[in-house]
């Protein structure tokens, strides 16, 4: 024991409560690959961290503490199953196992093959397509992140009693995934993948996407989305989608300090002040894409990562390489036909051919997209462009109709405003 | 004679610590750089990205093979490197003191050759 112990001289207890949170998606996939359980191997985690902030003050930090926590909730887990049947039968099981040599054994499993195919059945339990997309989130959030229920209750602005129902039944709905242990087909583990990375990104944008900054817990979302896709990387280091995914959402990440101003309002990209990016995100998310892309299997998310990393390259809003983003935009139309990746292409059509060119190609959406703000305030930017003030003024109306956000509306009304001169 | 001291450790553990935790590791950093380029034996530094954005090339069958992730699969990683003149390697032992114990490895090795780099002023990575 003493061997894979030390004492690490910065401890406190902040940095206890860090390892627990950092070793809890690794340690709940081993526990319940073992329980085969979702509900024991969160008691048996929570018992683990209890143990561990007893003994780690004065013992020192173990050298693996996911190992340590993983061993130490295994038996935590049997001692409550025996505690729970010894009415009805004893269990002929050895007696749990010491620590020491066995932590180190455990360590390196954590790295083998099938321990990454159970982190990720633990998130893909989470996507299950019978769950909404929020109960989807409220659930990784709850097990795989180890938010408590109150704090997800707030985030999404439900009454708590109401968020640990809607858990349970959740839970209850996903439990087919844990209970299936099979080692997933290669097409299996690529669906399963592709449905984890887009629930990551749902989280990374509810936290992203909540401006304002009333709600504290939403953007710690985003730090979460990251860190999960980081393990996944670590996990699955050759898989293009997710180092796209990665660099998108570090991408954003280092502008997020530059998308609010003083007030709260959101700051549109072509305003920020740049010198508030986080250049070294930028360059880790850049690097990501440009690994991922050499693969030459261009995924939606290596696509919308590039276009995020040509506008980080800019210097400045008008040297921005309009021309590569049309041309990536046209990459992710083929990839997902979308008329949302239609009408973020005409932007940068707007740049490169001019607005009248690109007005000409939005005429074609107005039928699908004509309950969506945003084609209407891009139809009035472009209009505005072309100094067609009336048509402008009426499409800046119309997206004030479809019910816009403080920020939106504010921004809206500086357009207007603009007009008016 | 010139010293490295090449920084192991794991990725996260930086981002584990309180933001106290990491302005103290920080400022041992920094203090050391003043000290070293103060006393001008201080040789090239880098910290490196995190090793998620690595790639591996090795020859297969005579042809360079690129293969995503760092060459070692281990939880511990090179994050980082120090280079400066020292007369000794107690002294260089001295130094690495200076930086933060306990949250990485450091392992101390004489270089045997180096170059100080020929860099434009936009590649400066600060």
């Amino acid at each position: 024991m003493a061997a894979c112990c030390r004492l690490r001289p910065m401890e406190s207890e902040q940095t206890f409560a860090r390892y627990l949170s950092a070793a809890r998606p690794r340690a709940m996939a081993a526990l319940t690959r073992y329980f085969r359980a979702v509900d024991i191997s969160e008691d048996a985690f929570q018992e683990a961290c209890v143990r561990a902030i007893k003994s780690w003050p004065s013992k020192g930090v173990p050298r693996d503490p996911t190992a340590w926590l993983i061993l130490v909730g295994r038996n935590a887990g049997v001692d409550a199953l025996r505690r729970r049947e010894r009415d009805r039968t004893l269990l002929e099981e050895p007696a749990p196992a010491p620590l020491g040599d066995l932590e180190a054994a455990y360590a390196e499993e954590i790295d083998t093959s099938d321990f990454r195919d159970d982190v990720l059945r633990l998130l893909f339990m989470c996507c299950h397509p019978e769950l909404s997309e929020q109960d989807q989130l409220a659930l990784a959030l709850k097990i795989v992140v180890g938010f408590s229920v109150a704090e997800i209750a707030r985030a999404f602005l439900v009454k708590p009693k109401a968020m640990e129902q809607r858990i349970t039944r959740a839970k209850r709905k996903a439990a087919s995934v844990i209970a299936a242990l099979e080692t997933p087909s290669p097409a299996e583990r690529a669906t399963r993948l592709n449905a984890v990375l887009t629930m990551l990104y749902l989280l990374f944008n509810q936290g992203y996407s909540s401006a304002g900054g009333a709600l504290h817990i939403r953007a710690s979302f985003c730090d979460e989305a990251i860190r999960l896709t980081r393990l996944l990387l670590t996990l699955f280091p050759g898989q293009t989608e997710v180092m796209g995914l990665l660099a998108l959402c570090l991408l954003h990440n280092a502008r997020r300090s530059a998308r609010q101003d003083a007030a709260g309002s959101l700051v549109p990209l072509d305003m920020q002040d740049r010198t508030l990016w986080d250049r070294s995100q930028i360059a880790e998310g850049q690097v990501l894409v440009e690994k991922a892309l050499r693969h030459g299997r261009a995924g939606a998310f290596q696509v919308q990562a590039a276009i995020a990393a040509v506008h980080c390259a800019a210097a400045s809003a008008p040297q921005t390489d309009w021309e590569e983003i049309e041309r990536l935009y046209e990459a992710l139309e083929a990839l997902t036909p979308s008329p949302v990746i239609t009408l973020n292409r005409l932007v940068a059509v707007s740049k490169t051919r001019g607005p009248a060119q690109a007005l000409k190609g939005l005429q074609a959406l107005g039928a699908v997209l004509d309950d969506y703000l945003y084609f209407h305030s891009t139809a009035a930017a472009f209009h505005g462009e072309l100094g067609q003030w009336a048509e402008a003024r009426d499409a800046y109306n119309k997206a004030l109709s479809l019910g816009p956000s403080d920020a939106e509306i504010s921004y809206i009304h500086l357009r207007l405003d603009e007009l008016e001169k | 004679m010139l010293y490295s001291i090449l920084i192991f450790g794991d990725d996260e553990t930086f981002g584990q610590l309180s933001a106290a935790e990491q302005d103290a590791a920080m400022v041992k950093h920094t203090g050391l750089q003043k000290i070293l380029s103060d006393a001008s034996i201080m040789g090239p530094v880098a910290k490196l990205h995190n090793s998620s954005t690595a790639v591996t090339v090795r020859a297969q069958d005579g042809v360079a093979l690129v293969t995503d992730g760092p060459f070692a699969e281990t939880k511990e990683q090179l994050l980082g490197f120090y280079t400066m003149e020292c007369a000794s390697m107690e002294e260089a032992i001295e130094i690495a003191k200076q930086l933060p114990l306990g949250i990485a490895t450091l392992e101390i090795r004489p270089v045997e050759w180096f170059h100080g780099g020929v860099l434009s002023p936009a590649a400066n990575g600060e």
